[in-house]
């Protein structure tokens, strides 16, 4: 498999985080190395192996449907960027 | 005082022959003298950490003291402390006060110890030397031009340089077990699902597991009485009866069974680090343990698995730090996308930001089965190893590290070779299953080495019986930098 | 050309839980913003979360009611996207094993069943809002909906029409608050559509290219929407154009869909198993609970009353509408059985006709089944005629004399005239007094009967028992 710098900006895009030209191409090295070294993984055959998601298995806990939470809001907002009526305030959300 | 163990401390306490108050004025004092050295610490409240301590003093006053109340622990800056910053090492929480208490904050409190600070680490816990930190690298107490290993290097380095008594970390791929190797203390990290991991910043949710790091393995007995526990906000928190983690320290180790896996005694282990491990095995051996080699086949595996699995958890548990609620926001910004896309790119450091790509990319349309998939399956491989291996021993030793401490700069411009520090770890994250690391002699520029001890699920008070009946005999967890 | 519209709808029923799907705090509707948003909604750093074993039941009484599969184990899956108001940039659902697998629901158009499947049902958990009045040229973001249990149902593509599209959600909008799981309020979100529709040439197999349209929020919208682009897709087509696969919006003030998003900016949502939630399993014996809790079904009522009562299936259809309307039904018709039309004739007319008029549901109607039954019965048993029960419901509505119905008989004076001689000697009295309109009824002028009629009815001010007074004057005139 060979990464390319368009791979490393898509990535980056859908991980929402801006990168110019020249750190994609330092970005793209490092990558490279690194999933050259992943890929030691295909050589081993896992066809009848089940994936393995959690260290035990367990199964999930039911919690029962009780209104357990007060409102801290102002004590959630006085950390937040930016907030006004209560309501936390991004920049203009276009639908 | 500062090289006293848990239990001396708890009885000066009960004696009053000091106060808590004094005790973390002590301590405090000891910090403000030697953090701008070592940079052990992100964080300092003495506000907070002497009103605790107060009011352990008055527990202690009316009997109502547990055995580690108005006891100093340095907390790593992952655990969520109300009223405490708390910033996982990132400048993307650079301004995060938390309005909650982790479930192992809860615990402490509960049990009348002393927050006396948050420790450094790196950034959202991805490193293995403390260099990715935001707010600066920490050094090794024994010897200030090598790492002390991460991502918990503060808590490692606060407990070496007697900072703090004890310290908790987290543990990833080998976060507790790497630094505690490579500054010289004992540190463990117990199997998934003991420790809470409700308000532990999370790296990879399915592989990160809190523990004590302490100077010896009777403190972290005493520290994982406090940190265990049922925990009901934690859907992956273990119901199970409440056990004493000190109950077998006493126990000879004649019989005991010890596995040694052929895959960590092979190349890659440095001359210096294999001379104390083998030492360390012959004291074992002094102590009436038997040796078995034994194989675990996938080995080499389980960093190509942890490199995909770990970041594409994390690239999705970092999916919320986007400056809407909490944290970094951009100063400035064209739109909505652009103020994600800036935000994201200035709060997290160039590691962070590698991690988020690997997991993002193996996670996406095309990829997901030949590498998440793939990962997985054999993750199953690596865990079905240790089914086997423990088939033929109790329990499992080996090097912690292929190597003693690197220096600060080594690796921190090569990624793989960094990533290769958790070769021997790892596993115990991919499988759940309990591991440790306690100091067990010098290698190369007397910098230390440490034993890695692998049990079986929930074997942690067998381990601590093993480690312990170790440092009876020898003195290495006895011996300080400072 | 003849073309075929091929509509699936995916519905997103909000689940009447107390609290979030995975945290403790309330779901009420209307809080003041963020107040009902905890650390675990706002994802700070650090926290988890845990399914409440509320929405699990209630995904579960769907799949029974819809004779759906229930897997076991479930899995909770992230998907990835970064969105203001989705706080974790990831929502947790479901991907591969949902709750629900299967099953169908019947429906009825123009009095013809159609059996529409299911593809599934799965758990979720819902957005938060975004608020656009301007703030300085920023949105408010409110998070108090996120976390609100969500249970998507997704339907094969097997709806023909907008009409059989609107059949459908609405069969589904009655089940899910039939099964107490949804409290079914369009307005306020509770349950909101979405349909997938394609068009292909009559008698062929292979689907068309599909667009899916959003934001459909009454089944006026779904059914405009519908029909708006189905017709769209018909012209491009037969302009020789081909259709984009797109997610479109319904803009109801012009009536017509647009486009939101191409498939070419799609997000790609890098699934994966949840690993802060494990398997979820759904042991037998906890199903076996779950449907004892569970009232009968609205299809086993409709059956029943139309085998029992022996009422049409237009009948059994409209009494099921709602858990209510039936259970109101019921309560009546046990006390006169033998009179369920009649029973069925008054719930559908007058009472859902004054209910209708004061916006007010039957839970809350002014009149008890009890009541009805008793006013039934004096029509029944002859006491008062249709027409003067009609004024003794209206009295009873408004809650004269305790709403006791023979007290406002009494009052009224609204008792039939039944007795044999009275009514013969009225209509002797009549006959007597309209000698030319005899002489022309017996002449074939027929109209005159009615008039007679009249004339005794007007005499009685209406109390005569209008079947008895007619057999007696035939039988006088035939004389």
């Amino acid at each position: 498999m060979t990464l390319t710098v368009n791979d490393v900006k898509r990535i980056a895009d859908l991980a929402y985080i801006e990168i110019d030209e020249g750190e994609a191409k330092e970005t793209l090295i490092q990558l490279s190395g690194i999933f050259n070294l992943i890929e030691t993984m295909q050589a081993v055959d896992t066809s009848t192996v089940e994936p393995m998601s959690h260290a035990q298995s367990v199964v999930q806990r039911l919690r029962e449907d009780e209104v357990t939470e007060t409102d801290q809001r102002e004590l959630c907002q006085s950390i937040a960027p930016q907030v006004e009526a209560g309501l936390y305030l991004v920049p203009q959300v276009i639908e | 005082m500062f090289n006293a163990s848990l239990k001396q401390l708890s009885s000066q306490l009960a004696e009053k022959k000091i106060s808590s108050t004094e005790l973390t004025t002590e301590f405090l004092n000891r910090i403000k003298k030697l953090n701008p050295e070592y940079n052990a610490f992100i964080t300092l409240n003495e506000d907070i950490s002497l009103a605790q301590a107060q009011a352990a003093d008055k527990m202690l006053a009316s009997g109502q003291a547990g055995p580690l109340t108005g006891i100093p622990i340095a907390q790593k800056d992952i655990f969520c402390a109300k009223g405490w910053l708390t910033t996982c090492g990132s400048k993307m929480l650079s301004n995060f006060i938390s309005p909650y208490d982790a479930g192992v904050i809860e615990r402490f409190n509960q049990a009348g110890t002393v927050n006396i600070g948050k420790t450094n680490m790196d950034e959202f816990a991805m490193g293995s030397s403390n260099e990715t930190s935001f707010y600066g690298l920490v050094k090794n107490p024994w010897d200030v031009a090598a790492v002390p290993g991460g991502s918990s290097g503060g808590a490692a380095c606060a407990v070496a340089a007697r900072l703090a008594p004890a310290a908790t970390g987290t543990d990833t791929g080998g976060s507790i077990r790497q630094p505690a190797a490579l500054c010289g203390i004992s540190g463990i990290k117990p199997t998934y699902g003991l420790v809470s991991r409700y308000g532990m910043i999370a790296f990879a949710s399915s592989l990160d597991q809190g523990g004590p790091m302490a100077k010896s393995a009777e403190d972290l007995a005493l520290l994982l009485n406090i940190m265990v526990g049922f925990d009901p906000r934690d859907s992956t928190s273990l119901q199970r009866d409440v056990e004493d983690y000190a109950r077998d320290l006493q126990k000879p180790l004649a019989g005991l069974r010890i596995g040694l896996p052929k895959e960590y005694f092979a190349e890659g282990m440095s001359k210096d680090v294999e001379s104390a491990i083998e030492k360390a095995l012959d004291e074992y051996r002094k102590l009436g343990a038997e040796m078995v080699e034994i194989s675990l086949p996938n080995a080499a595996l389980s960093i190509p698995v942890y490199y995909v699995l770990a970041p594409a958890e994390a690239s999705s548990n970092l999916s919320r730090f986007d400056g809407v609620r909490y944290g970094h926001r951009a100063p400035s910004y064209s739109d909505l996308g652009d103020m994600y896309r800036k935000t994201r790119a200035q709060g997290f450091g160039a590691e962070v930001k590698r991690r988020i790509l690997i997991g993002t990319y193996v996670l996406s349309h095309g990829y997901y089965d030949a590498y998440y998939i793939k990962a997985q399956k054999l993750r199953r491989l690596i865990a079905q190893d240790f089914t086997e291996a423990y088939q033929q021993c109790n329990i499992i030793m080996g090097p912690t590290t292929p190597t003693v401490a690197f220096n600060l700069g080594e690796k921190s411009g090569d990624p793989i070779q960094m990533y290769l520090s958790d070769i021997y770890t790892s596993a115990a994250n991919l499988t759940g299953l309990p591991a440790m690391s306690i100091p067990v002699g010098f290698g190369d520029k007397n910098r230390p080495v440490g034993l890695h001890i692998i049990g079986n699920y929930f074997m942690e008070a067998q381990m601590l019986n093993a480690a312990h009946q170790y440092q009876q005999i020898t003195d290495w967890h006895l011996q300080s930098p400072v | 050309m003849q073309w075929e519209i091929v509509i699936g709808l995916e519905v997103h029923s909000q689940l009447s839980t107390r609290s979030k799907i995975f945290s403790g705090a309330s779901t009420a509707y209307g809080a003041p913003p963020n107040t009902q948003a905890c650390v675990i909604d706002l994802a700070l750093p650090g926290v988890l979360p845990v399914l409440n074993k509320g929405a699990v039941e209630r995904a579960v009484k769907l799949g029974l009611s819809v004779g759906a599969k229930i897997n076991s184990p479930s899995i909770f899956a992230r998907k990835n996207y970064f969105y203001p108001d989705l706080p974790k940039g990831y929502q947790i659902s479901q991907y591969e094993l949902p709750v629900v697998q299967g099953g169908s629901i019947q429906i009825q158009v123009n009095g013809v069943e159609k059996n529409i499947r299911l593809t599934r049902a799965h758990l979720e958990e819902d957005a938060g809002k975004s608020l656009h009045e301007d703030f300085h040229g920023m949105s408010g973001i409110d998070l108090n909906r996120a976390g609100t249990p969500l249970l998507e149902i997704v339907s094969e593509p097997d709806m023909r029409s907008s009409a059989e599209a609107v059949a459908y959600a609405k069969t589904l909008h009655a089940l899910v608050r039939w099964i107490g799981i949804c409290d079914g309020n369009m307005q306020e979100g509770s349950f909101r559509c979405d349909a997938n529709v394609s068009v292909r040439p009559r008698d062929t197999e292979k689907l068309g290219t599909r667009c899916e349209i959003k934001n459909l929020n009454s089944f006026r919208f779904l059914e405009k929407a519908i029909d708006f682009e189905a017709r769209r897709q018909i012209e491009i087509l037969e302009d020789g154009g081909t259709i984009r696969q797109e997610t479109r919006l319904y803009d109801a003030n012009k009536d017509e869909t647009r486009t939101m998003r191409t498939k070419e900016d799609a997000n790609d949502y890098r699934y994966f198993p949840d690993p802060d939630l494990l398997p979820l399993e759904i042991p037998q014996h906890w199903i076996d609970q779950i449907k004892q809790t569970m009232p009968e079904l609205p299809q086993v009522r409709r059956d029943r009353y139309v085998s029992k009562f022996a009422l049409s299936a237009y009948d059994a259809s409209a009494l099921t509408s709602s858990r209510e309307t039936a259970d109101y039904f019921e309560a009546t018709v046990t006390q006169l059985p033998a009179q369920a039309k009649l029973c069925a004739n008054w719930i559908m007319g007058e009472i859902s006709g004054q209910l209708n008029k004061e916006g007010i549901e039957i839970a809350a109607c002014p009149i008890s089944p009890e009541q009805l039954a008793v006013l039934l019965m004096r029509i029944s048993d002859g006491t008062i005629s249709g027409k003067a029960a009609k004024t003794v419901f209206e009295s009873m509505w408004s809650g004269e004399l305790d709403k006791n119905v023979d007290a406002i008989i009494a009052a009224k004076g609204l008792k039939q005239i039944s007795d044999d001689n009275a009514i013969e000697q009225l209509v002797d009295q009549v006959l007597a007094a309209n000698a030319q309109q005899v002489a022309d009824y017996r002449n074939g002028k027929e109209k005159a009967f009615n008039s007679l009629i009249g004339q005794i009815m007007k005499a009685t001010q209406g109390k005569a028992n209008p079947a008895q007074v007619n057999a007696m004057l035939k039988k006088k005139l035939a004389e």
